[in-house]
C-alpha cells in the first residue's frame, strides 16, 4: 500500500463530488456533526450503532454488515472515502473496519472535515438518496485484529504501541481530555509499549505528515522493524489512525489493531501495569 | 451552575468537582461567534491532547486535568491563535479566544 493508494486530498474529492462509483462516507466522534452539514452527497456512518453490536462489546458481525452497506447503497466495486473531524480519527477507525470486512478500494480524505472546513469548502444539510444494494463482506481478517491474549503475550516481545496523549498513558487522565474522566478501570499503561500519540501523524490541519516524519517518529521510539507490532489506545479508534499510518502510509507488515485497547486491557484482574512516563520492563511479567 | 461565568456554556450534567473544566467562545471581530473553529488542548510541553470543533454558537469545552495547557485554535481564513490556561479539578476555567477578522 501506499499513499497514492490510501488517501485523497481535499481537492480530489472536490473533483469527484459527481463520479460514479465514488461513494462518500462521513463518520465522526461527534455523530451529530454530519447533521449540521456535510460534504455533497456524502452518507453517514454512526460508529456508536451502526459499527458497534448493541448488546455485546463487539463489531457488528458479517451479516449485519452486509445488510448495514446494501441498505445505504454501497456496492463491493465502489471506492470508499471515508472523512470525520478530529484529524480523522473515527474515519481511520471506519478505514479498518472496512478493511477487517475485505472491502478493496477504500480511503481516507487527508486532512478530513477539519481541512474540509478550514479550507472553507462547501458543506450542505442536503441528504443524498442512494439505492440499495447486495452487498456481500468477506469473514473478518484476523492478520489486522489483535485479542486480549495476544496482547499479554507481546509484551516484551512484540512492538507495543499506545497511542493514547502523554497524560494518559502515564495514567494521568482516564480519558481524552474532551471527554469526562469518571471510569472504572485502572490507569497507566501496559508494560513495554511505547507512547507515540496518535496526534504526531497529523499536521495541525489535520492532514497526515511526510513519510520522512513519520518514519523517523517510530525509529526515534526503537520500533523493531523484524517485529509484529500492535497498537492501542482507549477504545481502538485513535489507534486504528496508527495503524493506518503503519500498514497503509508507511507499509509495515503484520500491524494489528487492538480495539479492546485500554478500556479492556485496564479492566483486567491480575495483568501488570505501568505507571508513569517510562515503559517500564517486562521482568515483573515473567516472574 | 456552580462556577460558571454569565453567558458560558451551561454546564448542567457536569460534575464540576471531579474535573479541570477549560472552557469558553471563539469569536471574530470582537463579538461574532466562530462556529466553525477547532480548538486543540496542548499539554505543558506542547503536545497534543485533544479537539474540538466549535458549535453553533462558537463554544468549546475539554475536561483536562491540573496545570497548564495551551489552546490552539484554527478558524478558517485566520491564523492559529495560541492562549495558555491554568486548570484546576472543581473550577472552570473560562477562556474567550479572538481570531482575526
Amino acid at each position: 500500500m501506499s499513499r497514492e493508494n490510501s488517501l485523497v486530498t481535499a481537492q480530489w474529492v472536490e473533483d469527484n463530488l459527481d463520479t460514479d462509483g465514488v461513494v462518500l462516507i462521513e463518520v465522526d466522534e461527534d455523530t451529530t456533526a454530519y447533521d449540521k452539514g456535510h460534504i455533497r452527497g456524502a452518507i453517514k456512518l454512526d460508529w456508536t450503532t451502526d459499527l458497534q453490536d448493541q448488546v455485546r462489546r463487539d463489531f457488528v458481525d458479517k451479516e449485519q454488515f452486509e445488510a448495514l452497506l446494501s441498505e445505504r447503497g454501497v456496492s463491493n466495486d465502489d471506492t470508499v472515502v471515508l472523512y470525520g473531524g478530529n484529524n480523522n480519527w473515527f474515519a481511520a477507525y471506519a478505514y479498518w473496519y472496512f478493511k477487517l470486512y475485505g472491502h478493496s478500494d477504500v480511503k481516507l480524505l487527508d486532512g478530513g472535515r477539519k481541512k474540509w472546513e478550514l479550507d472553507s469548502r462547501e458543506l450542505t444539510d442536503e441528504l443524498p438518496t442512494r439505492a440499495a444494494t447486495s452487498y456481500t463482506a468477506q469473514e473478518q481478517d484476523s492478520s489486522i485484529r489483535a485479542f486480549r491474549d495476544e496482547v499479554v503475550a507481546a509484551i516484551g516481545t512484540q512492538n507495543l504501541v499506545d497511542v493514547r496523549s502523554p497524560d494518559e498513558y502515564a495514567g494521568r487522565l482516564l480519558a481524552p481530555a474532551h471527554l469526562p474522566q469518571e471510569q472504572a478501570q485502572r490507569a497507566g499503561h501496559i508494560p513495554t509499549s511505547v507512547n507515540v500519540p496518535w496526534s504526531k501523524n497529523a499536521n495541525d490541519d489535520g492532514t497526515f505528515k511526510s513519510d520522512e516524519e513519520l518514519t523517523k517518529l517510530y525509529d526515534e521510539v526503537g520500533f523493531d522493524t523484524d517485529k509484529d507490532t500492535i497498537a492501542l489506545c482507549r477504545i481502538g479508534e485513535r489507534s486504528s489512525l496508527t495503524w493506518f499510518v503503519l500498514t497503509e502510509l508507511l507499509g509495515r507488515k503484520n500491524v494489528k489493531n487492538y480495539d479492546g485497547s485500554w478500556t479492556e486491557y485496564g479492566s483486567l484482574v491480575g495483568v501488570p501495569v505501568a505507571l508513569g512516563d517510562e515503559p517500564g520492563s517486562a521482568d515483573k511479567v515473567r516472574a | 451552575m456552580c462556577g460558571a461565568t454569565e453567558g458560558g456554556l451551561s454546564l448542567d450534567g457536569v460534575n464540576v468537582a471531579k474535573e479541570a473544566v477549560i472552557q469558553g467562545q471563539v469569536l471574530r471581530s470582537g463579538d461574532e461567534p466562530v462556529a466553525n473553529a477547532y480548538v486543540r488542548l496542548l499539554d505543558r510541553s506542547g503536545e497534543f491532547t485533544a479537539e474540538v470543533p466549535t458549535s453553533a454558537t462558537g463554544h468549546f469545552r475539554f475536561f483536562a486535568g491540573d496545570g497548564e495547557w495551551t489552546l490552539r485554535t484554527l478558524a478558517p481564513k485566520a491564523q492559529p491563535v495560541d492562549t495558555r490556561v491554568v486548570a484546576a479539578t472543581g473550577s472552570v476555567a473560562e477562556v474567550q479566544v479572538l481570531v482575526s477578522a
